[in-house]
């Protein structure tokens, strides 16, 4: 697929209906992320014990968990599909080369998650391939995310020309913080997901939740001391700091209930509804954490402009 | 950028596919032990070991299993059915407990019992809950639901495996290689289900039913150590001798 001549030179345009196919995508890779941890959280994982056909058939009896199985799959290949068409959209109309690139990596990363998920399938769940599947689906979802932020009004308005890239942003302690926040939250979210596989204990990830609650509560603190107001980038923020806190309550649900039901003879539902909320929440932890860095990092590589006038623009 | 994504593409399923070679290394561990030298087996002096297993403590409260998401599972069931994770009797017994003689048996090859081992899928639940076998002995697996189930055996000595039974599906012929105390049995597709199977190098095992009472014949004389494991309770041991054509009694209690 060649990229159509001259397309990198022109400034990039902001497309309604790209941006709003975007976020369609983001939203689906959230609901599959939530399908996901559906299946884990009803031990559904090889309930279904072929792949890529299901008890040999495009279509089996949805029933039990089947159902979280088989249905998992059903809104991955969704996604799947709709990542194509995201990539050959912007392939095809979107200026910004490395966007195009993001699209493409995108593909490339639906893929690999299809591939990783049947492995857990064809090898019985092996601890390193199921953590695997868990952290690039959240990856994942975070690109899809960015790319809605980047297709955003408010993304190529407030920016202009190639504002996501992080070679221009300048140094210092907000952008550094910026970097640690989402790689500190895709950390813990890797605690978490080997934690779920019984790779690790509940002490790392514990301790990871309050070493990045702490972190995106200092993060917020220095955001709103340097740029106060009403701008993007306190919003994005306050937002992180919600949704961590929400991730933090719910971190606790998903263990309370899960000992109160040790004995359970099988799943019990609100095990199940505190444990999926809070992989969901982790995957908009990530993204948000993401969408922060974005913004901050982003804005800072403005025309080479200093990061505080630069995030004024996104105001 | 296209030949990196190649690179990227080929290099992740060969990285993971890395990542699972324990399995590899469980599929050689498939392969059965020698058979040690075989001294004659004297019939005539074989003794007997028998006994019963008792529960002493507050009675256990049986959960109710949740069908009602699997209409073809509930269906079968008029009210909801309770877990068999502990089976008491009514005169203070234990059932499902498997008992086997854990040390001192003779090295050799035993004949297999002349019981098919049979594992059934009836209205949703594993019939029975606990069996015993030889190693190498074959089990037959049979789904009489008219829904489908996996049967998704946990090994850690033997090798794993996961296949898919139809409705009324073709009887499954399966076996383990290696002695294993014990090996749980799931249903992915309902999670209720489980049972477990006792994987045992000779024939001197049995599982407690609806009486409690447990019989092991063909016991050569001996000193010996005999277990019982429960699925809740865990397992006990205690050291018995036994005389030619002996017939000896030991019970196990599992306190609760």
């Amino acid at each position: 697929m060649a990229a159509p001549a001259g397309r990198t030179s022109t400034p990039a345009r902001y497309q309604s209906g790209l941006h709003r196919y975007a976020i369609l995508l983001a939203a689906a890779t959230l609901l599959l992320v939530v399908a996901g941890a559906s299946v884990t959280s009803n031990q559904a994982g090889l309930s279904v014990p072929d792949w890529p056909l299901s008890y040999g058939k495009l279509m089996p009896e949805m029933t039990g968990g089947i159902f979280f199985e088989h249905g998992h799959r059903m809104v991955a290949t969704a996604v799947g599909l709709l990542t194509i068409v995201m990539a050959a959209w912007l392939w095809r109309r979107e200026s910004r080369r490395w966007l195009r690139r993001l699209g493409l990596a995108a593909v490339a990363a639906v893929v690999a998650q299809g591939i990783l998920g049947g492995m857990t399938v064809i090898f019985l769940l092996p601890k390193a391939v199921s953590i695997g599947h868990a952290c690039l689906a959240q990856l994942f979802f975070a690109a899809t995310v960015a790319i809605a932020l980047f297709t955003s009004r408010t993304w190529m308005t407030g920016t202009t020309g190639s504002g996501g890239r992080l070679d221009s942003a300048p140094g210092g302690e907000l952008r550094r913080l910026g970097i640690a926040v989402p790689a500190a939250a895709f950390a813990q979210l890797a605690l978490g997901a080997a934690y779920r596989h019984k790779a690790i204990g509940l002490a790392p990830h514990v301790l990871g939740a309050a070493a990045v609650t702490v972190l995106v509560l200092f993060f917020w603190f220095r955001v709103l001391t340097k740029f106060p107001g009403p701008g993007l980038l306190p919003r994005s923020a306050a937002w992180l700091v919600g949704i961590t806190l929400a991730q933090v309550f719910l971190g606790v649900g998903a263990y309370m209930s899960r000992v109160a039901t040790t004995d359970a003879v099988q799943p019990m539902p609100v095990m199940v509804v505190f444990t999926v909320a809070h992989v969901a929440v982790g995957a908009l932890t990530t993204a948000a954490s993401v969408v922060c860095s974005i913004v901050l990092l982003g804005a800072a590589g403005l025309e080479g402009r200093r990061p505080a006038a630069a995030a004024a623009d996104l105001a | 950028m296209k030949h990196r994504l190649s690179v990227i593409l080929l290099v992740i399923p060969v990285f993971f596919l890395a990542a699972c070679g324990p399995a590899k290394e469980e599929a050689k561990k498939e392969e059965a032990p020698a058979a040690a030298a075989a001294p004659p087996i004297d019939e005539a002096s074989a003794a007997t070991l028998t006994g019963k297993v008792s529960f002493t403590g507050p009675k256990p409260v049986l959960k109710a299993i949740s069908m009602e998401a699997t209409p073809a599972c509930s269906r079968q069931h008029s009210t909801a059915p309770r877990s068999e994770e502990v089976v008491l009797n009514a005169d203070g017994t234990l059932q499902n407990v498997f008992v086997w003689v854990k040390a001192g048996v003779p090295e050799r090859q035993w004949p297999m019992p002349a019981t098919q081992a049979k594992l059934d899928q009836l209205s949703c639940i594993y019939k029975p809950h606990v069996i015993g076998v030889m190693v190498n002995q074959e089990i037959e697996i049979s789904n009489s639901d008219p829904t489908n189930h996996n049967i998704h055996p946990l090994p850690k000595v033997n090798r794993e495996w996961n296949e898919s039974q139809p409705p009324k599906g073709d009887v499954k012929k399966k076996q383990f290689p290696r002695e294993e105390i014990m090996i749980p049995v799931k249903c992915n597709v309902h999670p209720w289900m489980r049972s477990y199977i006792g994987v045992v190098s000779h024939p001197f095992f049995a599982v407690t039913g609806a009486d409690g009472a447990f019989t092991i014949k063909g016991l050569p004389p001996g000193e010996y150590t005999l277990e019982a494991w429960h699925e809740k309770y865990g397992v006990q041991e205690t050291k018995i001798t036994v005389a030619p054509k002996e017939t000896k009694t030991s019970d196990f209690t599992f306190k609760g």
